[in-house]
């Protein structure tokens, strides 16, 4: 959906093979960035990649994290042996960076490029309503620092391009004198791949300036996902990943694989599976405002889960969305007992009645273990054919023996959290 | 257009194009129309450009209606004057052109994209062009919005019922906006239990870079002397709220203003996460909803402490108006009362009529086709063959295996005989002459009647009425004679008595075997030991035989009274076309596979009688 981060090796490729083409042949990147991943065979990769062995490395963790070399994700000015050997030290392993902690599976090898500090730029690329901007600063590298504050700006006009002259007269005060018009060549033709291939954020902190070559040190990007049918063949077999840290549980893995297969959305995110509060709510702007309103009152730490079911996914569908959540809910028992919370806003043209088939399976299915952890249901809906919906509710609070509230429009969206939460203080 | 204040974009005479067919939302705006006591429908046109010039039928009201399509926007501005309006249903990949080609069209001053999924840049580029020809975008990625009492963009406002409970049929005095077009039904539910009503609603779709902003809607809300206090909903990501905030302090907005981020659960969540939209997402400190929301309040907006208490403020702002008198609260208007849907009437259990066809024997609607009461699963798995297929069709019961199995023979036997016989001579002539195989069957089968193919029915009535009225096989054959009627299915051209035919004996030894009793085949039996003692060839022949053991079958498996129903319906017929269809198919494929040229009978085998010439 709209922006998405990109790996490191996959934009870096993507220079490599394409700045040539805007830049009238001018410029030319060594492709000479590999992605690791854990299915890469190692061995085999130093007899495709003969320079592998000849040169200095230099080996990154390829995982959307940033400030790596603060975390010592960073093995520099090493050789093939030893990059392997720190790999495969960390292939598959558990690393924390800063609150948040994730298994490392991807990695980037490349030339160490020796160089001095002053040969260190920072360029960054970014969209916004009324056109781009194009960030420098003459001081780039690790310790660029605050670049909000430092940076010279260059708005670009959406539709129009910059010229290298602009950039020289605009951007480049700092830069020596014998190096700017190779910088500003280079910038030119970094935008118009940025804005060719349609992406929506380019940070290069730093490239470097070696003789008469330019070298991307250091990248971070993010692509406009809608453009795929527009820049995808140029894009080539790129994969998005998922944010540092972000490991499904197998219960999230398993609605995401439920997601994947209906035109219909189910998202599953469990923040704590010890949490009181579980919610189950129907549309994506009405889950975030019941978690919203969870948090509001003050029940962060009790927020089991996020959720969301929308686009009239069909009764099986439903059926195992909501058999997932309650056996999730009814592992750990509390004394102080539980809630669900099946909400959602006015449906527009969804038949209400039929969403709820599945969900009144599963919580016929798990009528003992709701009664033993002590949980109580709280619904609120409406659209058409809602009044079936919830009559169908409220007649299987008596039937399972779990006490289910029942609510319509005529009742404030969220008011069952404030009804749930306050009463269960 | 004339009259209508630029800070008005939809009115009560407000007429739209709908690009793409999109029949279930213009039926849905032309409800709305109905309710909201509009004159003329809201839909002027349709334009599709994958399909022809037209018109489609709707219903306004009561009454049908017929809406144009036009393949060429150009061509519907043309014929549509007064038209301002389009309303996108481009999909994602071709939404950006055709809003271009809008552009191009003066009179079109509003696009409503609707598509999810428009390329960043490619927005970004159609909204600078928009402020440059003074055009206004709503959307991508939206439901739309509605103007109550006026105007309804497409499928905005879900079902009638939905807007008669949230008041949208007439107009109250709150402007709404919000990114979220899925909550904005709530949102007006919202306004309509908290207020005199709404004025305006729209949602900017979930897009980062959305055609018109959440503040560009509210600027117009404030500029227009009937929207008495403003709503909005923002959203975490982005910094389009601020600019809200820099209106606030400006005094660029003065109405009360009730509004509300969501998104402030996002701290709850360790990582970066994408809710929902594609511009939810934040990036920074700032773009956090409690941010927001702690700088909307201290501008000067209404800011509720959780979304729990929005109708509360919405509540609190509009009571406050209308002690001030800003705010007039005006009666209720007399509510337009909608016809119900035919279909959603039958569902809802309200009418009834009788149908115009009844079937008894098969049905198509379900997961699985049922022949009679079997699903075609059961079919095969209780193997019943063609012959069970046909007695649950024909019959409308799954006769016995040994019944089904000479339904079966009975259609092998019958399948062909020959390239000679008439059927199979005219399909061959038809297929030769170049025809399809359905003409060329066709053209064979309609030379089945009482002298080719008849028989198996013609034998079946003359033996049953003569068996049934009691008569010996001599009087039977005494009465023939005395008529002067050949006895159906007796004689054969070749086979005689000392010559049988195969097929007969396969027939009537099976019969003999297999049927509970035979009591015709034994008195046609009698009858040709009578005929063929006058001349050998008199036998009983296929046709004959077929017809009668069926008799027999029916009679024993069904009441006699039903049996010769059947029999009187031309069940018997049926059965002979049905086995000859193999046959004639064959002869069209063999004289196809051939290459057989156009039949022409010779002269010389025409005997030319005509009146001699006149000297």
């Amino acid at each position: 959906m709209a922006q998405k981060a990109i790996r490191e090796a996959d934009g870096k490729n993507m220079i490599a093979r394409l700045l040539k083409e805007y830049t009238n042949g001018t410029y030319t990147i060594e492709n000479k960035f590999i992605s690791i991943g854990p299915d890469t065979d190692l061995k085999k990769l130093s007899t495709t990649y003969k320079w592998l062995t000849k040169e200095k490395l230099v080996v990154k963790p390829d995982q959307l994290i940033k400030r790596r070399g603060k975390s010592k994700l960073l093995l520099l000015n090493t050789d093939w042996k030893d990059a392997e050997k720190w790999i495969k030290e960390r292939m598959n392993k558990p690393v924390t960076v800063g609150t948040v902690t994730g298994i490392l599976d991807h990695f980037i090898v490349e030339p160490f490029i020796p160089h001095n500090e002053n040969d260190e730029y920072y360029l960054a690329i970014l969209s916004q309503r009324d056109g781009d901007q194009i960030l420098f600063h003459h001081q780039g590298g690790i310790n660029v620092g605050d670049i909000d504050a430092k940076a010279v700006r260059m708005p670009i006009p959406i539709g129009t391009y910059p010229t290298a002259s602009d950039i020289e007269k605009q951007l480049l005060g700092n830069v020596p004198k014998e190096r700017k018009g190779l910088i500003a060549g280079f910038i030119e033709g970094m935008f118009k791949f940025y804005a060719d291939l349609n992406y929506t954020y380019l940070e290069i902190n730093p490239f470097v300036v070696t003789g008469n070559h330019i070298i991307p040190l250091d990248l971070a990007a993010k692509l406009d996902d809608t453009a795929e049918f527009v820049s995808g063949k140029k894009w080539g077999s790129i994969k998005f990943p998922s944010p540092f840290g972000r490991m499904l549980t197998k219960e999230e893995a398993c609605i995401q694989d439920l997601d994947s297969k209906t035109g219909a959305s189910l998202k599953l995110t469990v923040l704590n599976p010890e949490g009181r509060i579980w919610t189950m709510v129907a549309g994506g702007g009405a889950s975030v405002i019941y978690a919203d309103t969870i948090t509001d009152l003050g029940f962060m730490s009790e927020m089991a889960n996020y959720g969301e079911y929308s686009g009239d996914p069909n009764e099986e569908f439903t059926y195992l969305y909501a058999k997932t959540i309650l056996d999730l809910m009814t592992r750990k028992k509390n004394p102080k007992g539980k809630f669900l919370l099946i909400g959602g806003g006015i449906a527009n043209f969804t038949d209400v009645a039929n969403t709820f088939k599945g969900i009144v399976r599963a919580l016929q299915e798990y009528k003992d273990r709701l009664r033993e952890n002590k949980v109580k249901i709280y619904v609120r809906r409406g659209g058409p054919n809602y009044k079936e919906g919830l009559r169908v509710m409220r007649e299987l609070g008596e039937q399972l023996g779990v006490p289910i509230e029942v609510y319509g429009p005529e009742t404030h969206m969220t008011k069952i959290v404030s009804m749930a939460l306050k009463g269960g203080k | 257009m004339a009259g209508k204040k630029d800070y008005n974009l939809f009115d009560k005479d407000t007429q739209a194009f709908i690009y793409n067919m999109q029949t279930n939302a213009v039926q849905r705006m032309l409800d709305f129309d109905y309710v909201a006591g509009r004159k003329t429908p809201s839909v002027a046109a349709i334009v599709n450009p994958t399909g022809n010039d037209g018109f489609q039928k709707f219903f306004f009201g009561p009454k049908e209606i017929l809406v144009p399509v036009y393949k060429s926007l150009k061509n519907a501005a043309n014929k549509h004057k007064n038209v301002d309006v389009m309303i996108n249903f481009a999909s994602f990949r071709s939404a950006a052109a055709s809003t271009e080609e809008a552009f191009a069209i003066p009179q079109l001053r509003t696009v409503v994209i609707i598509a999810e999924g428009v390329p960043e840049r490619r927005m970004r580029e159609l909204n600078v062009k928009a402020k440059q020809l003074n055009k206004v975008i709503i959307g991508p990625a939206t439901v739309g919005g509605i103007v109550p009492g006026a105007f309804k963009i497409g499928n905005t406002g879900g079902t009638i019922e939905n807007i008669m409970d949230s008041k949208l049929h007439r107009p109250g005095s709150v402007g709404f906006v919000s990114k979220s077009g899925g909550l904005s039904n709530e949102a007006y539910n919202i306004v309509s239990q908290n207020t005199d009503g709404l004025y305006e609603g729209i949602a900017i779709g979930g897009d980062r870079f959305p055609g018109t902003t959440l503040l560009d809607h509210l600027l117009r809300y404030e500029k227009n002397p009937d929207i008495k206090m403003l709503v909005c909903l923002g959203e975490v990501g982005g910094s389009d709220e601020y600019t809200i905030v820099d209106a606030l302090k400006k005094k660029m907005i003065t109405k009360p203003l009730v509004m509300w981020v969501t998104g402030t659960c996002s701290k709850a969540f360790k990582t970066e996460v994408q809710f929902g939209h594609a511009g939810a997402k934040a990036g920074s400190e700032s773009e956090t909803a409690d941010a927001k929301n702690t700088a909307l309040k201290a501008a000067g907006a209404v800011v509720p402490n959780s979304f729990d208490d929005y109708g509360e403020k919405i509540a609190i702002v509009y009571k406050d108006l209308v002690k001030k008198k800003i705010i007039i609260p005006r009666p209720e208007p007399p509510a337009v009362k909608m016809p119900m849907d035919y279909n959603a009437a039958v569902k809802a259990k309200l009418v009834r009529k009788p149908a115009n066809f009844i079937s008894t024997i098969s049905d198509d609607r379900g997961e699985e086709l049922i022949y009679g009461n079997m699903p075609i699963s059961e079919v095969f798995k209780k193997d019943i063959g063609v012959g069970g297929v046909l007695s649950i069709l024909w019959f409308k019961r799954l006769l016995p295996n040994y019944a089904t199995k000479f339904i079966e023979m009975a259609i092998m036997v019958t399948a062909d005989h020959g390239p000679a016989v008439s059927g199979a001579h005219n399909t061959i002539v038809a297929t030769r002459a170049g025809k399809d195989l359905i003409s060329s069957l066709v053209s064979g089968m309609l030379t089945i009647g009482p002298r080719f193919g008849g028989a198996i029915d013609g034998a079946a009535q003359m033996f049953s009425e003569a068996y049934d009225a009691g008569k010996t096989p001599q009087q039977f054959v005494d009465d023939m004679k005395a008529k002067g009627a050949n006895i159906q299915g007796i004689g054969h051209l070749i086979k005689s008595i000392h010559n049988p035919d195969m097929r007969v004996t396969i027939i009537s030894s099976y019969a003999k075997k297999h049927f509970k009793s035979t009591p015709l085949l034994d008195y046609a039996r009698e009858v040709e030991k009578i005929t063929t003692s006058k001349r050998d060839n008199l036998i009983l022949n296929v046709d004959g035989c077929i017809g009668i053991c069926f008799v027999d079958l029916l009679r024993s498996e069904l009441t006699k009274q039903e049996a010769d129903e059947y029999i009187k319906m031309g069940a018997l017929n049926g059965l002979f076309v049905l086995g000859r269809s193999i046959g004639l198919i064959g002869h069209y494929l063999d004289q196809k596979r051939l290459k057989q040229g156009l039949y022409r009978h010779p002269w010389d085998d025409i005997a030319y009688m005509l009146p001699e010439k006149e000297k």
